[in-house]
């Protein structure tokens, strides 16, 4: 039997163009092992048959163009079930979409398409990327491959439950609170979430609009680069995309300055051994001549009230359109009314009727400005401390989660849930980029559980964050 | 902070039915609502709400961005009910 689904996407598209194995090998593999680990894990909603012309044309494309076809031809991704496959169902994990059919091909597929990449299957999420643990999906929970009592994390929980357990060989995600990232730190994937309007939304099924950006999700940074690289760019279709050169470029320094928040470090609820394995990070980083600084972020505690008032405002506002009129769930009453109350109640699940309620409270016209407004304000000052920041460093470093992976069903309090964000939100808030790369495990029951570090760097500096990922890496490997 | 008749208020609002989850919304809303409620109190730099904008509106020149029909075959295949092309709705006006 042979392990071509465990791959890195590198090692794949070198062993395709030494023909170690054909696109159609590198296809069955992960096809197989998809339906083989599927049942035990749910990653996947649907895994999609073999498209025998688009494997073809990836095998002709590297026995033509060998070293000049791109890394990602013939490559099986996974994709998350917010990003339109025309054709496909995209359910953002609704009963509200359960039989929608993607009309169009987001901008990210066309690209991936014309880069000769393979799609296995959309992936496990919370519905409509509200969560933060995949337990939100209208079909079902994912099981973490590294203990399946434990959620994958969240919300692209089945992205990063198939590339941990080689389900595929790269995935996409998306990230609104860190929806990308915070499911890489619980599998031990690597997961960016991109400068906001770094990679086009056109086709990518809305949360919340002023935060939600396309990430990719990799057995290797190296991959997670490749990945970006091939889905970035500035797009007529998503007039939120920005050019290259919107932001200063800064060379990617030897020396890099590590910002560390200290206040946040000692916040309730952060477990002691990923403490312990973010200091030894920081240690090998001082150890090998770089800087650890500490900084103050006096706002990054009261950003995560102001990233959930603006997340229920966004969310009740985008979920407006589903309305059982023109496609999806579509129940029939007595009066219009009916059928708009029958079809929401019927097509939305928990999570996403609590947000879109509370999101009808903090935009009503009595609390506007003690929420909305005061969380826009807020957002804005934090930007503003995050740039003060970067003035004196250009990296910043916390752990991405604060525990490792929890047990299915054991966080049932909704505020409990959300508390778990506190890093990653800083990101969506700022619109910087951020990155989650293994730091180590954990022994929990017998078992090895992941944690990720998480850094963020100036808008469009992703290289920087790049830089310092593959550190942490290759430390973990040494 | 949140009662039964502010839940129910919101819930029509967003014309949404909660009847089961009705007891567990108002005791959740009560927390998280109260969790929020903390920016309220921050002080923040005064010229932060005034402050313009990073996301501006982007618009686009007046045009045809596809041929025009090109989708809707694909578009009508997703109606709950329709007549050739066109999308069967509700009446909603009563001409008794």
């Amino acid at each position: 039997m042979n392990k071509f689904n465990e791959f890195t996407l590198r090692e794949a598209a070198r062993a395709l163009r030494a023909h170690e194995c054909s696109v159609r090998d590198l296809w069955d593999a992960c096809h197989a092992a998809a339906e083989r680990e599927n049942p035990a894990l749910h990653a996947y909603l649907e895994i999609f048959d073999a498209d025998d012309t688009a494997i073809e044309r990836a095998q002709t494309r590297i026995d033509t163009e060998g070293d000049n076809a791109p890394l990602l031809t013939g490559i099986p991704l996974a994709l998350k079930d917010n990003i339109l496959i025309e054709g496909k169902v995209a359910s953002a994990a609704s009963k509200m979409l359960e039989n929608y059919r993607a009309t169009y091909d987001a901008t990210v597929v066309t690209k991936l398409r014309d880069a000769g990449a393979l799609f296995l299957g959309r992936t496990n999420m919370d519905e409509f990327a509200l969560g933060g643990s995949t337990e939100n999906s209208a079909f079902g929970v994912t099981h973490n491959p590294h203990d399946t009592t434990r959620v994958a994390g969240g919300t692209s929980g089945g992205s990063a439950a198939a590339v941990a357990a080689h389900l595929c060989i790269a995935a996409l995600g998306t990230d609104t609170g860190g929806s990308v990232r915070n499911p890489a730190s619980y599998c031990g994937v690597a997961g960016l979430k991109p400068t906001y309007g770094g990679v086009s939304r056109s086709g990518v099924i809305a949360a919340a609009s002023s935060f939600d950006q396309v990430g990719p999700l990799a057995k290797t940074v190296e991959d997670l680069e490749i990945l970006y690289e091939a889905i970035r760019g500035r797009d007529p279709l998503d007039s939120t995309t920005i050019p290259d050169d919107l932001y200063p470029k800064k060379a990617v320094p030897q020396r890099l300055r590590v910002g560390v928040p200290q206040q946040m470090m000692s916040r309730e609820g952060i477990d002691a051994e990923v403490r312990a394995a973010f200091d030894a990070t920081l240690a090998t980083w001082r150890d090998a001549g770089h800087e650890i600084v500490d900084i103050e972020l006096s706002l990054a505690e009261p950003a995560l009230a102001a990233y959930y008032i603006i997340n229920f405002a966004e969310v009740s506002t985008n979920l407006a359109r589903y309305d059982g009129i023109r496609y999806g769930a579509a129940k029939r009453g007595e009066t219009l009314l009916d059928d708009y109350l029958e079809s929401r109640t019927a097509g939305f699940g928990p999570e996403t009727r609590r947000r879109i309620l509370l999101g009808t409270y903090v935009l009503s016209a009595g609390y506007i400005d003690a929420y909305y407004r005061k969380a826009v304000a807020a957002r804005n000052a934090l930007t503003r401390e995050f740039d003060e920041a970067f003035t004196k460093v250009d990296v910043i470093a916390t752990p991405t989660m604060p525990t490792p992976a929890f047990k299915v069903g054991e966080k049932s309090d909704p505020l409990s849930l959300y508390l778990e964000d506190a890093f990653t939100i800083l990101a969506n808030l700022t619109g910087m980029p951020g990155l989650s790369v293994p730091m180590g495990t954990v022994a929990r029951e017998g078992n090895a559980l992941p944690m990720g570090l998480h850094i963020t760097a100036p808008h469009q500096a992703e290289a920087t964050l790049f830089a310092a990922a593959r550190m942490v890496e290759k430390g973990q490997r040494s | 902070m949140a009662s039964v008749h502010d839940v129910k208020k919101l819930a029509a609002l967003a014309r949404i039915s909660v009847a089961e989850e009705l007891p567990s919304f108002v005791k959740e809303f009560d927390a998280i609502l109260a969790y929020m409620s903390q920016l309220e109190i921050l002080d923040l730099p005064s010229d932060s709400a005034a402050e313009t904008p990073r996301l501006r509106n982007v618009m686009r020149e007046d045009g045809e961005p596809h041929e025009p029909g090109a989708y809707t075959e694909k578009i009508a295949a997703q109606f709950p009910a329709c007549e050739g092309d066109a999308l069967v709705v509700k009446q909603v006006i009563s001409h008794e």
